[in-house]
């Protein structure tokens, strides 16, 4: 017990800075402000800073960062997705084999990839639960029998695993623009009649407008954040993954909140397939390679950790912003994009072992 | 010292920044992995000719041969204001409208490689690469001489059109009575054991055609396997030292040379010559077809790999 006249030390007022670098993201902010600085001082002369330039760099950023938050918070309750990659693959191929065979509007092939994604996503998960096998094997059987019926119907259906000239039927069907618009033109336009945003030569301003994918992202981080971080959901989703059986003891539903996450991370590889057929106007037995690596990675540089229970919404939203900036970054500073991947491997390194420092300083070496 | 650092580090910055900035840049876009022989030739011709007409070059590509994300580069590109860009257009579908951003920019733009049937609508000055299609039907007409009626080809990119193009040529050019084509990847030991399995499903096959020179390399060890090296004809795309050696030896009939130095040599040259005098090509540049045969492998033989 305390002396008297001496404080509890859990009274003890902290600094702003002591309490935020406690925080899981921590290491993630420090890092995306380093990486920004660098590639303003290497990268600007090149326009990566202009207006074409960061939405392009956006674009990818907030891609990355839809999937990015269906694997934080999956990884939050203690589980892996490996078939982000070919569920983006199959959603996208879905949607255009509806489209192109099936001749289904844009819309009713939305409105059947989106349920039956899901329910993939609902089986895995029921999958996991129910066998009690490591979320990482039934996943990575997915990630192959996912990629292999897309490469099979492609093939089958179509004779060629590539369907392209989609973006017609976006632009005939209006509820399938918030896949593919860009939005605030009229904002943008403005921008450019006043001088701030440049004109090309045929008298077209540099950007249309924001694209939708980031509009998107933006949007998910909100929604994801606070339900983390203010519903008893989100507090299930921590207790899930911090320590499941004591979960189960006083009531949470640890089996169905982990379901309904594998649930929303096929959400989440569908929307990123919708974003791309619609916006690039084609589907690819090909696309999403290794992209559940680049998910998770993101998650974990944001200071998520694999064992579960630790990590924000926020924290993997800034590690996509980190990974994005740096995979287009090169392109504007002259250095092969091959050293990408040596730069994830080794901030993936870096970031473990400083959000291990973190976490334990935070938990007073526990 | 702090400032004594931050001076340094931003002289640094700038020393490093200067060519970027005054050098006349030009970039180079391809769609593979990069784990494909035939694309160093591409860009060891593209240095050379940035090299000979004082010029600066940048080479990329997708990390993962996703076109989305070469798409993305390619936007990339267009942020930066280069004096020119050289894209291969492997699908126009995905890669179509960055190249008309490009183009809208300002920025002039040549295809080569593949997509040489779109590249003009897309507003590009010149295509510079083969036709695959006629590519194809070329080596069909090959092996159809040599009597072959049931055929194989191998395809190594899935997502490619081109390469279904020299497929579909090939099976058209043989008019044979069986035809299949298989996806084998770009592993070589899934090229070689894909082939065996095909091989060993269908034993009528007598002749095969592969569109990447290392694909050749991995299938003849399939061949060689069950004893059939030489006795079933095959043909090659591309050329490699290993597969000018394979046609010396006997074991490919022939190679499509498409000459793939010329398509990351004379990009840089239209693209120079366009922008110091305004001159453009009045038509596309054909670098292909060529074959090699054993007749005349001895001229090819020296440079295979490097500028062949």
């Amino acid at each position: 017990m305390a002396e008297q006249g001496q404080a509890d030390e859990r009274l003890a007022r902290s600094s702003l800075l002591q309490r935020f670098s406690t925080r899981p993201e921590f290491g993630a902010v420090w890092g995306a402000l380093l990486v920004l600085v660098i590639f303003i001082i290497f990268a600007a002369d090149n326009n990566m800073f202009g207006w074409r330039g960061v939405t392009n760099w956006m674009s990818v950023v907030a891609q990355l960062g839809i999937i990015a938050i269906a694997a934080c918070l999956l990884m939050l309750a203690g589980e892996f997705d490996l078939s982000i990659g070919s569920m983006i693959a199959f959603s996208g191929m879905t949607m255009a084999l509806l489209i192109h065979n099936g001749e289904l509007p844009a819309w009713g092939a939305v409105a059947v990839t989106f349920p039956l994604a899901m329910s993939i996503g609902w089986l895995i998960g029921w999958l996991v639960i129910k066998t009690r096998l490591p979320s990482f094997i039934v996943t990575l059987a997915f990630l192959f029998i996912l990629r292999g019926v897309t490469l099979v119907s492609a093939r089958l259906l179509n004779g060629t695993t590539l369907i392209g000239y989609l973006e017609n039927h976006k632009h005939e069907d209006p509820l399938v623009w918030i896949f593919g618009i860009d939005v605030f033109q009229g904002l943008y336009a403005w921008f450019a009649e006043i001088g701030w945003m440049d004109t090309l030569p045929n008298g077209k301003r540099a950007v249309e407008g924001l694209p939708m994918v980031i509009v998107w992202w933006i949007g998910l981080t909100i929604i994801a954040s606070y339900v983390l971080q203010r519903t008893r959901y989100g507090n299930w989703i921590w207790a899930s993954g911090g320590d499941p059986k004591a979960a189960m003891a006083v009531g949470v539903p640890v089996d169905r909140v982990k379901i309904s996450l594998f649930v929303f991370s096929a959400f989440c590889s569908t929307l990123f397939a919708a974003l791309q057929v619609f916006d690039f106007g084609s589907a690819d037995a090909a696309r999403g390679q290794l992209k559940e690596l680049e998910a998770i990675a993101a998650a974990v540089i944001g200071g998520a950790l694999l064992t579960g229970g630790y990590g924000t919404v926020l924290g993997s939203c800034l590690g996509a912003l980190i990974l994005g900036i740096v995979s287009q970054g090169f392109f504007y500073t002259g250095v092969d994009g091959d050293w990408y991947r040596v730069f994830i491997g080794g901030v993936l390194l870096l970031s473990v072992a400083f959000n291990t420092w973190i976490r334990k300083k935070a938990t007073g070496g526990i | 010292m702090n400032k004594a650092k931050l001076a340094a580090i931003v002289g640094l910055a700038a020393v490093l920044a200067a060519p970027a900035a005054f050098a006349e840049k030009y970039i180079v876009i391809t769609h593979t992995a990069g784990t494909d022989p035939f694309w160093p030739v591409v860009q060891r011709a593209a240095e050379d000719a940035a090299r000979d007409m004082g010029v600066e070059m940048e080479y990329r590509h997708p990390a993962n041969g996703d076109l989305v994300e070469m798409a993305r580069i390619v936007e990339a590109a267009t942020a930066q204001n280069p004096a020119g860009i050289v894209v291969s257009l492997p699908d126009a579908s995905v890669l179509g409208q960055s190249v008309r951003d490009a183009v809208a920019a300002g920025i002039p733009v040549v295809s080569i490689n593949s997509g040489g049937d779109v590249a003009r609508e897309l507003g590009v000055l010149a295509h510079v690469g083969q036709p695959e299609y006629e590519a194809g039907l070329g080596a069909g007409q090959k092996h159809a001489a040599m009597g072959a009626k049931n055929i194989l080809c191998l395809n190594h990119e899935a997502f490619n059109v081109a390469l279904e193009q020299r497929c579909n040529g090939y099976r058209d050019g043989a008019k044979a009575d069986s035809f299949e084509m298989i996806d084998v990847t770009s592993d070589p030991a899934e090229i070689k054991t894909r082939t065996s399995a095909a091989l060993q499903k269908d034993s009528s096959i007598d002749a095969i055609l592969a569109v990447g020179p290392h694909v050749c390399e991995a299938a003849i060890g399939a061949l060689q396997d069950l004893g059939k090296e030489g006795v079933i004809d095959m043909g090659c795309f591309d050329l490699s030292p290993k597969v000018v050696n394979g046609i010396k030896e006997g074991w490919f009939n022939f190679a499509v040379d498409q000459q793939q130095y010329l398509q990351g040599y004379m990009p840089i040259v239209i693209l120079k010559l366009h922008n110091a005098y305004g001159l453009t090509p009045g038509g596309d540049i054909l670098s292909g077809p060529g074959f090699v045969t054993n007749d005349n492998v001895a001229i090819v033989e020296q440079f295979a790999g490097q500028t062949r």
